[in-house]
């Protein structure tokens, strides 16, 4: 990689560990994908859940965070992503003081380094909106694919060690989804018919993620007539990101880089796969389980926008919950305070539900928690999440957030044909 | 028998040798792995209720999110990680993680890695020249 004489400073350790670490880390990863130099980038979003971190993580953050302030001050705006203990309300959920402790050592060591304490995956509907063309180092799938698809913005997948990074020096590689060739199209799909809701444009989001072969993938999809909601269009994407783990999709029509099928693609598109009603129905019906047992009704992943937790407190109202299936909202803390100065919050804790901000269900020691709770069978309206729950010994299932709230009141899974 | 060395396109880490681990099958270390008990825990992975801990963990594609990139060092911290990574298609954050846990990594090689390599042969990872070679 061609580093600049500053950049060159920093890999020397001119201006101390930290960035010498940020250096060191871009030229590792950049050569490995045979990045010719850096691109500065202008926002940062990291994740970094006490659960990812573990012990090892956090004695590495403390160590940056020790450092003398000119030293260890990110030189770019810096918000996270969703972090994994509510203070609020860790004890409801029977998470443990080890985790919280360690929770609060990785905050003071963020902060420290002058990181904003977003805590949220939803940035781009509540925080910074990125711009067209703007690079931008983004940790979160979700946060990734919103920003390249629907901004036109330029990221590739920056985790934890390399969005700090990135904070630390402002640059990243120029690699992949920075280059233009990367955000040429390689798959097409049409989709027949509409989704209905958030969970069926996850679902969708899911088969097109699940056709992917490898990171560089970029599916084009045609036949969604009229642009999707923000929150469509981020069920669609986080679970296109989750299943497919790549970052970015073209919607022709709909998203900015893909005004036409020409424009997308370098010669003759590939063939055409369509994306039937039924294939959604599918997709939907692989996750009922045999019988109607419940445990949880979870939504988050990503975490509630304003509109959603509305939604939510309405289906509630009037209702309680069964007092032996617990209801989890998980938001940002922005929304969340929205929440509480609309009464949407009261409402929703009133029925019997429990509304957590700055976290999400999947960053928050979900296997503990489920087993301290007793918690096996989960119903969410996120694709993603039930993508991901498996792998923590939850029998998940995806179905509409009307349906998800339906049976959280009746203590038992309705309206799947059980 | 002539040697078996495989090229990949590019490595990060030390050289190492181990047994390896192998399956047509993708990873996540959040979505895929029990880190506690160092296992495989979805259910639906063909190394599911495997042990990955020192071996030479050999798959198709990275596939999942993000958290690998802190995880692999809190595991390798741990001494409950693999011992390396050999892939046919890393995605950044492979070789992020690998790279701040310095755990050997390659990718993209001249084969599927995965149809050529069995379960339990042993196999040295030398990443600066990107070949694994069975010994």
């Amino acid at each position: 990689m061609k580093l600049s004489d500053h950049e060159q400073a920093m890999l020397a350790g001119a201006e101390g560990p930290a960035r010498q670490y940020a250096l060191e880390q871009i030229q590792r990863v950049g050569t490995f994908f045979g990045a010719q130099d850096c691109v500065e980038v202008s926002q940062v979003h990291l994740m970094a859940d006490p659960e990812s971190l573990g012990e090892a993580g956090v004695v590495f953050l403390e160590s940056l965070s020790d450092l003398p302030k000119e030293q260890n001050r990110v030189r770019v705006p810096t918000v996270t992503d969703p972090r994994g203990v509510d203070f609020e309300a860790y004890k409801r959920l029977k998470q443990t003081d080890q985790m919280a402790e360690l929770e609060r050592r990785a905050i003071a060591a963020f902060e420290a380094l002058g990181v904003m304490m977003t805590d949220t995956c939803i940035n781009y509907q509540t925080i910074l909106p990125p711009v067209k063309g703007e690079h931008l180092a983004f940790g979160d799938t979700g946060s990734s694919i919103y920003a390249n698809s629907v901004f036109g913005a330029r990221t590739n997948f920056e985790g934890g060690p390399s969005a700090l990074a990135a904070a630390l020096s402002g640059r990243t590689p120029r690699y992949g989804f920075h280059l233009d060739e990367h955000r040429r199209g390689t798959k097409l799909f049409e989709a027949t018919c509409r989704p209905k809701g958030l969970s069926d444009w996850g679902a969708m989001g899911a088969i097109i993620g699940k056709a992917m072969e490898s990171y560089w993938e970029v599916p084009v999809i045609t036949g969604i007539d009229g642009a999707p909601t923000s929150d469509e269009i981020k069920q669609f994407g986080a679970a296109l990101a989750s299943f497919g783990s790549t970052p970015l999709f073209h919607m022709v029509g709909v998203t900015p880089e893909a005004p036409d099928l020409k424009s997308v693609f370098d010669s003759s598109p590939p063939k055409v796969v369509e994306i039937r009603e039924n294939d959604v129905a599918a997709l939907v019906k692989s996750y009922t389980p045999d019988d109607d047992m419940l445990h949880v009704v979870a939504f988050a992943a990503p975490q509630l926008s304003l509109v959603e937790m509305r939604t939510l407190s309405d289906l509630l109202e009037g209702r309680k919950l069964h007092e032996k299936v617990a209801l989890l909202a998980a938001t940002s803390p922005e929304i969340k305070s929205a929440c509480d100065r609309m009464g949407i919050t009261a409402h929703i804790e009133d029925a019997g539900g429990i509304v957590l901000s700055g976290v999400c269900f999947y960053q928050m020691y979900a296997r503990e928690i489920g087993e301290a709770n007793g918690w096996k069978r989960l119903m969410s309206n996120s694709a993603k999440l039930v993508n991901i729950l498996g792998g923590y010994g939850y029998e998940p299932m995806l179905a509409s957030m009307e349906q998800c709230v339906e049976s959280a009141v009746q203590g038992r899974i309705t309206g799947a044909g059980i | 028998m002539s040697e078996r060395i495989y090229q990949g396109m590019a490595g990060i880490g030390d050289l190492v040798e181990g047994e390896a681990l192998v399956a047509f099958d993708n990873f996540s270390a959040r979505y895929d792995l029990d880190r506690i008990k160092g296992t495989f825990s979805r259910p639906d992975h063909k190394l599911f209720g495997e042990s990955y801990v020192g071996k030479i963990l050999i798959l198709n594609i990275a596939k999942g999110g993000v958290a690998t990139a802190w995880m692999l060092r809190e595991m390798v911290d741990r001494d409950m990680g693999p011992k390396a990574l050999i892939l046919n298609a890393a995605n950044p954050i492979m070789a992020q993680g690998a790279a701040f846990a310095n755990l050997p990594l390659i990718d993209r090689f001249d084969v599927d890695i995965t149809s050529v390599i069995k379960s339990g042969e042993r196999v040295a990872v030398d990443p600066a020249k990107a070949s694994l070679k069975v010994l």
